[in-house]
């Protein structure tokens, strides 16, 4: 981090435009477009899966048939046509025993244009990657090192073959399939994502990182992402995304579980960057996910997202603290710009004992966009002491862009605490001049007052993703004054 | 230094500067005085860039190079500092975060590289001492919950790290309590080179006991309607402006 300078920055933010707005010529698979009962069959038969899952996904099938997309969200965008998305694509030159040395060059070029380097460089910063396209893990670094120490780290595909006792007792225990109509959607089709176990008492020793990338036109990215920090055991997880610019609107529809068993902690860090769509608000990734991560006894569960891309983003990581004196943080930065939407925030659903939370939630808009904080605070009968603090700090760039806080309180215990505060403030070009005044720009003025902004979620990011999402902030927001 | 020539400047159609002619050298204190509405700020503001003055008519030269077209970031770069009157607050960022990003890009339009954090470091240290200012200050956010003094404070650090050729102090005594003007009056001082000029601007005489002006320029509908030395201001104060109003007006 510290090689990395300001100017360095400053540079990187030269380039205006969607950076990761390329497309890779890969040969790929796809399977025709539409969706019934056969594909589904078909996704499951491709991935050579045992009986049960095949059947796990068709019972989702049917639960997705009978629901209806939900439109309570405060965004507002062409639904899509489900009948009209490919619900597989995978790059040919996959082979399945995934070394680096076997991988597609042409697919290593993409990564390098990515900046993602799967080899040295990512041993030095000590983190084991999994890297998702389209539909299909293409490559999952450091499995050696960590199976040493017992670490499970692989494709969910590869897991619900190698481990499906682990597979089979755990997903869908966070996120039923019937929980809502793009769980039940992903529950079906699901095409790949990553698998993660930590065993009890070991503290995974690197950051494992999965990266998405959608690269095929016409496809949905369905991927599942699974992990179990067993019983007193540590794991930090990274996950960054990217998409090439195209006109249609592409649809990412994703399911994360997370499970921290007994005195377990999990840290969740996002940094979304799907292509938003261009500044006329054509095009773009709909980003309809859901996240949620089970506590039990003394487990801590930490999201720290950063959303930055998108057209549509409709996504809510949550706790649910089952265990007694367990904790849920929840950490967000949601920048909208140009035509985006954005419906993001949390739930911290309080069953144990003594149960803690924490919200802080700062929402960045831009141009014309929309840009809404939704949080759900719930505490049970049972929960006794269960405490929870909740900042939604919200800032305004210009005239035209909205910001909207929906905060939802249920308690049902008389000991709860709940804190809430919330603010909004503008960029004011009286800032704006006192910077100048003081020989700083206009773009570098407002990264400043957007970083200021932003710090406490800044800090809770890992060290490499904190310089990336630093970045990603400020080239989210160019233009957007003056 | 600066030259100012027949300067005329409005905001929102109105008119404010009706006329300015001002020159400024090296080593020399201008103090401009004058009653409410006189266009000090005003005057202020045009010369630091802000956009929203509009210049109709003459020229601000600094250093002989016309700076017309400059923005107000430019205009800092080649040397020009502004005290403001109500220093905004900017929250999440620190006073030391805040010098560097600004340091930084002051050396990266001169084409230097960035300051040495070691040397960031040994800066800071001998200007918040030279203004006696407690360094846990420094990891303040930006004027965030200041009082008023630490704010004018602030302002005067922020001109002893940029150490700009041309300062002007906008009402930097008001708000303070005695205590606290002296602090930055001598902060001031400290500050003061035969090489850099500051421009005082003050709705009253007693900032001018603690920063002595070569200059005393009244300031009136727009104009300057009298120059004179440090006893000018003496005398404004003994007489008010009403007396001046009524010399313009005959």
């Amino acid at each position: 981090m510290s090689k990395y300078t300001e100017d360095d920055l400053r540079e990187e933010l030269k380039t205006k435009e969607y950076e990761y707005g390329f497309y890779t010529d890969i040969e790929s698979e796809t399977f025709p477009i539409g969706l019934n009962e056969d594909i589904v069959r078909a996704i499951s038969k491709k991935k050579e899966e045992p009986q049960w899952m095949t059947e796990w996904r068709l019972e989702a099938f049917k639960v997705w048939k009978e629901m209806a997309e939900p439109e309570w969200a405060n965004v507002h965008y062409q639904k899509p046509d489900f009948q009209s998305i490919a619900y597989y694509s995978a790059p040919v030159a996959v082979d399945p025993n995934k070394t680096l040395d076997d991988v597609d060059p042409d697919l290593l070029a993409m990564y390098k244009k990515l900046g993602i380097s799967v080899d040295e460089q990512k041993k030095m910063n000590n983190i084991a990657m999994d890297i998702v396209v389209d539909s299909v893990s293409v490559a999952t670094t450091f499995k050696k090192t960590l199976a040493e120490k017992g670490i499970i780290f692989m494709s969910i595909s590869e897991a619900i073959k190698e481990h499906p006792e682990l597979v089979k007792k755990y997903i869908g225990t966070v996120v039923p399939t019937k929980d809502n109509f793009y769980a039940a959607l992903n529950s079906a089709v699901f095409s790949d994502g990553s698998f993660c176990y930590i065993p009890k008492g070991v503290r995974c020793p690197m950051e494992l990182s999965t990266y998405f990338r959608i690269n095929q036109a016409g496809t949905g990215q369905f991927e599942r992402t699974l992990v179990i920090a067993d019983e007193g055991s540590y794991v930090s997880y990274l996950e960054g995304c990217t998409a090439p610019s195209r006109d249609e609107n592409q649809l990412h529809a994703a399911v994360v579980e997370l499970i921290a068993l007994d005195d377990a902690e999990i840290k969740y860090s996002t940094v979304q960057n799907w292509f938003p769509g261009n500044a006329e608000g054509k095009g773009g990734v709909y980003n309809f996910v859901t996240k949620r991560g089970l506590c039990e006894k003394n487990a801590k569960i930490s999201w720290t997202q950063v959303e930055t891309g998108s057209a549509v983003t409709w996504k809510y990581p949550s706790c649910v603290l089952k265990g007694d004196n367990s904790v849920g943080e929840f950490y967000s930065i949601a920048v909208t710009n140009n035509y985006q939407q954005a419906d993001t925030g949390t739930k911290m659903i309080h069953l144990g004992k003594n149960t803690k939370s924490t919200i802080i939630s700062k929402g960045i808009s831009a141009g014309k966009s929309q840009n809404s904080y939704r949080g759900l605070v719930q505490v049970s009968s049972r929960a006794e002491n269960a405490r929870n603090f909740s900042q939604c700090d919200s800032l305004l760039m210009g005239n035209e862009c909205g910001a909207h806080t929906f905060p939802y309180i249920e308690a049902k215990n008389k000991s709860a605490q709940i804190e809430h505060e919330a603010t909004t403030s503008k960029i004011g070009e009286d800032q704006i001049f006192y910077c100048n005044q003081r020989g700083i720009d206009t773009e570098k003025a407002i990264a400043l007052i957007v970083n200021g902004f932003s710090k406490d979620v800044l800090n809770k990011l890992p060290m490499e993703f904190a310089v990336e999402a630093q970045k990603l902030l400020e080239i989210s927001l160019e233009g957007s004054v003056g | 230094m600066l030259k100012i020539k027949d300067l005329h400047a409005s905001v929102e159609d109105k008119n404010i500067l009706r006329g300015i002619n001002l020159e400024v050298n090296p080593g020399e204190v201008h103090a401009i005085m004058g009653p409410n509405g006189s266009g000090k700020s005003t005057l202020a503001s045009v010369i630091a860039g802000k956009e929203d003055y509009e210049v109709e008519g003459g020229k601000i030269l600094l250093d002989g190079e016309d700076i017309e077209e400059l923005g107000a970031e430019e205009r800092a770069h080649k040397g020009v500092f502004l005290s403001f009157q109500y220093p905004v607050e900017i929250p999440g960022v620190s006073v030391t975060n805040f010098m560097k990003t600004a340091i930084n890009e002051t050396r990266k339009a001169k084409g230097l590289e960035d300051m040495p954090a070691k040397e960031m470091l040994k800066l800071i240290r001998e200007k918040s001492e030279l203004l006696e200012i407690d360094r846990k200050f420094l990891s303040r956010s930006l004027n965030e919950g200041f009082s008023g003094g630490e704010k004018k404070r602030n302002e005067i650090f922020q001109m002893a790290m940029l150490e700009p050729k041309l300062a002007i102090l906008d009402e930097t005594d008001s708000g303070l309590d005695i205590d606290a003007l002296r602090i930055v009056a001598n902060g001031v001082n400290k500050l003061k080179t035969k090489d850099n000029a500051v421009i005082v601007i003050t709705h009253y005489q007693r900032l001018l006991d603690y920063i002595v002006p070569d200059f005393v320029h009244v300031l009136h509908n727009g104009r300057i309607v009298k120059s004179g030395g440090k006893e000018l201001a003496h005398e404004l104060e003994a007489k008010g402006y009403d007396w001046i109003k009524e010399e313009v007006d005959a």
